[in-house]
């Protein structure tokens, strides 16, 4: 593993009430890199993503033990707003979340024009680079004035990976980005992951294990909340150290 | 023998059929409505039925302008006071649905909504009217609005709850803070069934008749002052139908029909400002 730091856990318990659903994780996740987080379902592996830019705590009940740092400082020491934070720590969801009313073009800018008073040629500015980076400037560079639930499931994730990078954040944190789509769809977003680590540091959760052995440097095996193995993703994919690492990607259970 | 295809044919006709009556007799009741107010009301229908005050008895002519716009004021007032609040309470019990207040909020709004008409109009009468000893336009307001709040605060929260938690954790996600991710996302989502809701609330009140008997009284009079009586369509009615005159009941038609008119029109319009615009694809 090379370059410096950009995300640390230390110790890290996330709970719903009295039930840990992620147990003690220290994990380090250096910059400019793509960190795949696998395992089967109720691994506590989207729970871990989740309190990495502080959306576990918007569950009711939801609290977290240990520590989160983003380039060294802990997200969640006194007095950080988790507000400001998730401006760093960008997400995009299983699902894709295009705000229904809003044009394509004022889905991208949706981050930018929270509090920030940027001009108009600014913003149309990031705008197209964004969706240039996410691949959908062409598709979509004739319509911007158009109702975003217009476009296809595969359009409307790239859209809201546009969404995730316009504000410029130094992590996204990807939640099983292709888990609805098709394989077309999921194509295009591995292609752009590969692409974006050059700017981002990317963290992506994903059931599917080819996807992570495409598309990451490194591999995390979560299994009943706490963290099995981590490893470069080779070392992982072909010689795994834990029995429960291989009985896993080998298809043995979950 | 029949074959069974033929058999699930038939019952499926037989099915759809009975549901089309059910459609049929439902919307009867609004068709034969709209055909007597038409046929009764329509043939008095003129401009200076618009723009005229009543023409004293034994006169012809005459209007009901004064109304029209007596209507237009307090149920605007109303409006005004009812929709914001009932929008905001709407809002607060879906989004915190899980708190004692939102709980006792939504049981005080059920019984309210239940609540004749009349009984919030006596309430009126006792808070405004009893205390300024004299009868008032803002009294009736008042009344109406009451109405209102319950009817625009049970929509607002069931289609609030309608917006999927994803768009709200997309929002966050993005560094909203949590106000301005339930009233720029989730309002904002919710939009055009709120105004949908909002418009059957002053659909219903600018129809009441009975809260404004003894708060907005009526007038013969044009006016714009709140605080003295006021004229409304739903008192031109009723006014005019119990009168003993045939041409009275005449007008009673005739001012029905506006009634429906002004209502119309107003659907028309909030719709139209509220649309969502985007460029053609």
């Amino acid at each position: 593993m090379s370059g410096p730091v950009r995300l640390e856990t230390r110790g890290l318990d996330a709970l719903y009430g009295d039930f840990a659903a992620v147990k003690d994780v220290s994990l380090r996740f250096p910059a400019n890199r793509v960190h795949a987080l696998i395992g089967p379902s109720g691994c506590g592996k989207s729970t871990f993503l989740r309190t990495l830019n502080r959306m576990h705590e918007t569950v009711p009940g939801a609290w977290i033990k240990g520590q989160v740092l983003l380039d060294g400082e802990d997200v969640y020491a006194r007095g950080v707003s988790p507000i400001q934070l998730r401006r760093r720590v960008g997400m995009v969801f299983q699902k894709p979340t295009p705000f229904p009313f809003m044009s394509i073009a004022d889905n991208v800018a949706a981050g930018l024009r929270i509090d920030r008073s940027l001009d108009k040629s600014r913003i149309a500015e990031i705008v197209e680079r964004s969706l240039r980076r996410a691949a959908l400037w062409d598709e979509v560079k004739d319509r911007l004035g158009a109702s975003a639930m217009g476009l296809s499931g595969g359009q409307q994730q790239r859209l809201c990976l546009a969404r995730s990078i316009a504000p410029e954040p130094e992590v996204i944190l990807l939640d099983e980005p292709t888990a609805s789509l098709d394989p077309q769809g999921t194509q295009r977003i591995e292609e752009l992951v590969f692409e974006l680590k050059e700017e981002f540091t990317i963290v992506i959760v994903t059931h599917n294990m080819q996807q992570a052995a495409r598309v990451s440097d490194t591999t995390t095996f979560f299994y009943l909340g706490a963290m099995v193995e981590h490893g470069e993703t080779k070392q992982i994919f072909t010689a795994p150290r834990e029995e429960r690492t291989e009985a896993y990607i080998t298809g043995r259970f979950g | 023998m029949i074959s069974r295809r033929a058999l699930r044919r038939g019952k499926s006709r037989v099915m759809v059929g009975l549901m089309g009556v059910a459609v049929l007799v439902a919307i009867l009741p609004l068709f034969l409505i709209l055909a007597s107010l038409v046929i009764e009301g329509a043939s008095s229908l003129s401009i200076s039925f618009f723009v005229n005050r009543p023409a004293p008895v034994g006169e012809t002519g005459g209007g009901v302008a004064h109304a029209i716009l007596g209507t237009l004021m307090i149920v605007g007032v109303a409006s005004a006071v009812g929709i914001p609040l009932g929008v905001a309470a709407g809002i607060y019990c879906s989004e915190y649905r899980g708190t004692r207040l939102a709980w006792v909020t939504r049981f005080v709004a059920d019984v309210l909504n239940g609540t004749p008409s009349i009984v919030v109009g006596l309430l009126a009468w006792t808070w405004v009217v009893a205390t300024q000893k004299h009868f008032s336009a803002l009294a009736g307001s008042i009344a109406l609005a009451f109405l209102m709040v319950p009817m625009v605060m049970r929509t607002t929260e069931e289609l609030v709850r309608l917006v999927p938690d994803s768009l709200r954790e997309a929002a966050l996600a993005l560094g909203y803070p949590r106000w301005r991710t339930t009233l720029v996302v989730v309002l904002r989502t919710a939009l055009p069934g709120i105004v949908t809701g909002s418009l059957l609330a002053v659909a219903r009140v600018a129809g009441e008749t009975a809260p404004l008997l003894f708060t907005a009284l009526g007038s013969e009079y044009f006016s714009f002052d709140m605080d003295r009586p006021m004229a409304a369509l739903p008192l031109v009615v009723y006014k005019y139908a119990t009168g003993p005159y045939p041409e009275w009941h005449k007008l009673a038609w005739t001012a029905s029909l506006v009634l429906i008119l002004v209502v119309l029109v107003l659907n028309v319009a909030a719709r139209l400002a509220t649309r969502q615009r985007f460029d053609r694809a």
